[in-house]
């Protein structure tokens, strides 16, 4: 399988604390970037450890361009393992130049060459003698991919490298990251907690939750066919409506829906609603009530409150101007199907 | 990141370097042992001693010791406070003329040893000292009686006043000054403000300076000594000079140790409550500067006079005597070796304080467990031990189980370690706390071993904070008496042992040359960090 550049099995890591991994396994290939997303303390930060080797697992293995690095014998150190890694701080070395940072990790004899080569890819070239704390938020994140990306490692890890910027530097540089990552062919994993980001970095996605991953796929595959009820809450703003599956399709208080899950009829089933499913009409005789209208520029986000003392929330375009208080019809209208999964209450 | 998550993320350095691990935890436990070592000798004697032990710690003579330090530490304290705070608030919040001048002036009584303030103070207002002898013409026969109490008192003060100083400006620059403009704008008049909101947040840095004060009095030998006012550690001088009485001064020593470990502990609470108040959320925003009006005159006599009683005098009385012993021509090639001696015995205490630090700090930081706690506490310990007192155990340790080493550099080496390595400690174990552990991550990522790393980010990096340590550690050690005084070879002179001898003698002329220079050397470190703090 030499199309695999990180291979890793049945991981498992206990703390006391958050971040415990639970028997996790994840295939990246190679050239791919794959945005790793999850909650706050799912272990997104623990599998990157245990892949750059600066922490070792309880149990299971992680395998990088096709060599064991840890498994139950063998122990790569960090120096070792060819993967590179920028942080979440950046972590740029403070009492070197920006040229030294990049060639500390690189040998030989065209060192020079190289640091002007990898400083010109994220075009910082006139940066080289600058110190660190002389250079802005996004210029210190494209120094730390630079010295990361500048021993060719066999994978590049990136913990939440955008958190620490503001959210308008954000877009410029993780476009820019995205595109450098992608003229260098670089197998990357992108660590995230933002669901934009991961839609947009990643040319796959992995939700993981609980130390374990639960779907990997397309941003179009996770987004759209959410494989289990906490990625269907996760990515998006999804309400889970419950109903009946019948011959026609599941039935729920708000009407008849059709879904893609393999369900038999007569099992009782939540569907995953997305808010931009969701249409209303004021209608005086409806037993839905708009609860609050949460203005977000452009579009609004009301809550409704269903005659069953359900809530679900529907999107609507700016213009589209509801009072709280006015009973509305409520009318999915998806144009696709929708994920579903079995009740288990 | 919270500690136990920093912590967990560092102890990883360690994690596949197994000989390197096994070499640190060696030298760190040797380094645990020497540390222990006074007080394990001291324990030791005292348990020999059997029953004899309660009758020398519940004598009488005992009692009379021990309240005379407390007392004598306790008076220093309160009055140092009430120079230091007015001093401090004129400094920082009002419109003080030459207010930086003041600040800068009256701290540098720190770099004045306790027995050459003593010395000083002798020489003038001392029975025939330079006060006496001018007044002698208008009929005064007799001063006021400066040795004993009244003398270490007043040097103590004067010398101290500046830990309080410096803590209580800190406190009140870093105060957030919208508590202030707050209880201004509740309806509070300055007064009222100031009794209500200032001072109780100064409260915590009051009592961190107080302490170190505290501890200042009960370490301090010089002045006591030269002031004839028998606390511990006078009263262990004596004993070792007189009839080599090991149980009592074992029991004394440990007695003195249970206090000053009793004043630590108190420091440490307070200490970590000080920070919790220094705290704050938001932007800190100009403080409200006071205007003093009429009050500016008599505010600057105030700051004046203190700069005047604790560094102008003394430093004219040094200078006459150091331009009358010129006249005299006492002997300057003894001044050459004892000061070469100085700054050989001190850079070498610096050097293997550093040294025996490293193993510690990297355990304390890197690693978790009770081990490397228990190896750090133990190590901060050594804090809890006057000079004397290392002195005093290390001379009777050499003499009777280390023979080869005793009455050599050795075993003032080993007592310079034991006292120096808290100071060495701390300065290496901050610089290594403020780097970032993903940045020595990092550098492993990049293909570099651990000792590479160490050696190209590690050391670099926290450079400036370890060479600031070597500094201090450097300058205590120049000015450090009973260590050097007990355990000092036979004839080995620096500048601290040549200023006590000849004082000793009421040679003050004498005392003036290695006093002044000394005073010389531990200003240049001082100046750096003054201008560096950019008062």
């Amino acid at each position: 399988m030499s199309d695999i550049a990180v291979r890793c099995k049945g991981l498992v890591k206990t703390f006391a604390e958050a971040g415990a991994l639970n028997g996790l396994s994840l295939d990246v290939k190679k050239g791919q970037i794959l945005a790793l997303i999850g909650p706050s303390g799912c272990g997104k930060t623990t599998l990157l450890r245990l892949i750059t080797g600066v922490s070792k697992p309880d149990s299971g293995s992680v395998e990088v361009g096709g060599k064991v690095m840890v498994s139950a014998e063998v122990f790569v150190p960090p120096e070792n393992r060819r993967v590179g890694m920028v942080f979440q701080n950046y972590a740029l070395f403070p009492h070197l130049t920006v040229a030294a940072n990049v060639a500390y990790g690189l040998h030989g004899t065209n060192r020079d060459d190289q640091v002007n080569a990898m400083l010109q890819l994220v075009s910082l070239s006139g940066y080289a003698d600058r110190m660190p704390h002389e250079l802005s938020g996004g210029e210190q994140q494209r120094v730390a991919l630079a010295r990361a990306m500048g021993p060719r490692p066999d994978v590049l890890l990136l913990d939440e490298p955008f958190s620490n910027l503001d959210s308008g530097q954000r877009v410029h540089v993780r476009n820019q990251v995205r595109a450098i990552l992608r003229m260098s062919g670089t197998t990357a994993i992108f660590v995230t907690h933002h669901q934009e980001e991961a839609l947009f970095m990643g040319d796959r996605i992995a939700v993981q939750h609980q130390g374990c991953v639960e779907q990997v796929g397309t941003p179009g595959d996770v987004f759209g066919n959410p494989a289990t009820r906490f990625v269907a809450t996760f990515m998006g703003e999804t309400d889970l409506i419950p109903g009946e599956v019948t011959n026609e399709g599941v039935q729920t208080e708000i009407g008849l829906l059709q879904s893609t899950n393999p369900v038999k009829v007569g099992d009782q089933v939540e569907v995953a609603v997305r808010a931009d499913d969701v249409r209303i009409t004021p209608d005086p005789t409806s037993g839905a009530i708009v609860l609050t209208r949460e203005y977000r520029g452009m579009v609004n986000v009301y809550r409704v409150r269903l005659p069953s003392g359900r809530f679900i929330h529907s999107l609507q375009r700016h213009t589209v101007r509801i009072a709280p208080a006015t009973p509305v019809r409520v009318v999915i209208d998806p144009g696709h199907e929708l994920a579903c999964f079995i009740n288990s209450d | 990141m919270d500690y136990l998550a920093k912590k967990r993320l560092v102890s990883s350095f360690f994690q596949n370097t197994n000989p390197w691990k096994v070499m640190v935890w060696l030298m760190g436990a040797l380094v645990a042992f020497i540390l222990l070592l006074p007080t394990i000798y001291l324990l030791l004697r005292a348990v020999e001693a059997g029953d004899a032990v309660w009758n020398i710690l519940f004598s009488a003579r005992t009692a009379r010791v021990l309240l005379r330090t407390v007392y004598l530490a306790a008076s220093v304290t309160l009055a140092s406070a009430l120079v230091a705070v007015p001093i401090a608030w004129l400094t920082v919040r009002t419109d003080l003329p030459m207010r930086r001048v003041c600040a800068i002036l009256t701290t540098l009584p720190l770099v004045v040893p306790s027995y050459v303030g003593a010395y000083l103070f002798i020489s003038v207002l001392g029975p025939r000292g330079i006060l006496q002898q001018w007044l002698e013409p208008l009929g005064v026969q007799q001063l006021p009686k400066l040795y004993g109490f009244p003398g270490a008192f007043l040097v103590l003060t004067l010398l101290s006043y500046p830990y309080i100083l410096t803590s209580t400006r800190a406190s009140l620059m870093r105060m957030n000054p919208a508590l202030e403009e707050a209880s201004r704008n509740l309806g509070n008049g300055p007064w009222s403000t100031f009794w209500r909101v200032t001072l109780p947040q100064l409260r915590p840095g009051l009592a961190a300076g107080g302490l170190l004060v505290t501890l200042y009095v009960l370490r301090d030998f010089g002045a006591v000594s030269v002031m004839r006012y028998s606390t511990f550690t006078r009263v262990l001088y004596i004993q070792y000079q007189s009839s080599f009485d090991r149980t009592g001064a074992a029991v004394l020593a440990l007695v003195l140790i249970l206090l000053t470990v009793f004043v630590l502990l108190i420091e440490i609470r307070t200490r970590g409550r000080a920070s919790y108040y220094g705290g704050h959320v938001g932007a800190i925003g100009r403080p409200i500067q006071v205007q003093l009006g009429y009050w500016r005159w008599p505010s600057l006599l105030l700051c004046a006079s203190v700069v005047i009683l604790s560094l102008v005098l003394p430093a004219s009385i040094l200078l006459y005597w150091f331009l009358r012993s010129l006249k005299l021509s006492i002997a300057f090639p003894s001044l050459w070796t004892a000061a070469w001696n100085s700054v050989f015995a001190s850079g070498l205490a610096s050097a293997i304080s550093l040294l025996a630090a490293i193993p510690v700090a990297l355990l304390s930081v890197r690693q978790m467990g009770w081990m490397a706690l228990f190896l750090e506490r133990v190590s901060y310990s050594a804090f809890a031990l006057p000079g004397m007192v290392v002195a005093l155990a290390m001379v009777f340790f050499g003499a009777n189980y280390a023979n080869p080493i005793y009455q050599t550099l050795y075993l003032l080496l080993l007592g310079y370690l034991i006292m120096f390595l808290p100071q060495a400690l701390g300065a290496l174990r901050t610089s290594l706390l403020q780097i970032a552990p993903s940045i020595e991550q990092a550098a492993r990522t990049l293909g570099k071993g651990p000792v590479n790393v160490f050696r190209t980010i590690t050391v670099p990096v926290a450079w400036p904070g370890i060479a600031a340590g070597i500094g201090i550690v450097f300058l205590t050690a120049m000015k450090e008496l009973p260590i050097t005084l007990i355990l000092g070879p036979l004839g080995f002179n620096t500048l601290a042992t040549s200023v006590w001898s000849a004082v000793e003698e009421a040679m003050f002329g004498a005392a003036a040359a290695p006093a002044l220079l000394l005073i010389l050397l531990s200003s240049v470190p001082m100046a750096l960090l003054i201008l560096r703090e950019r008062v």
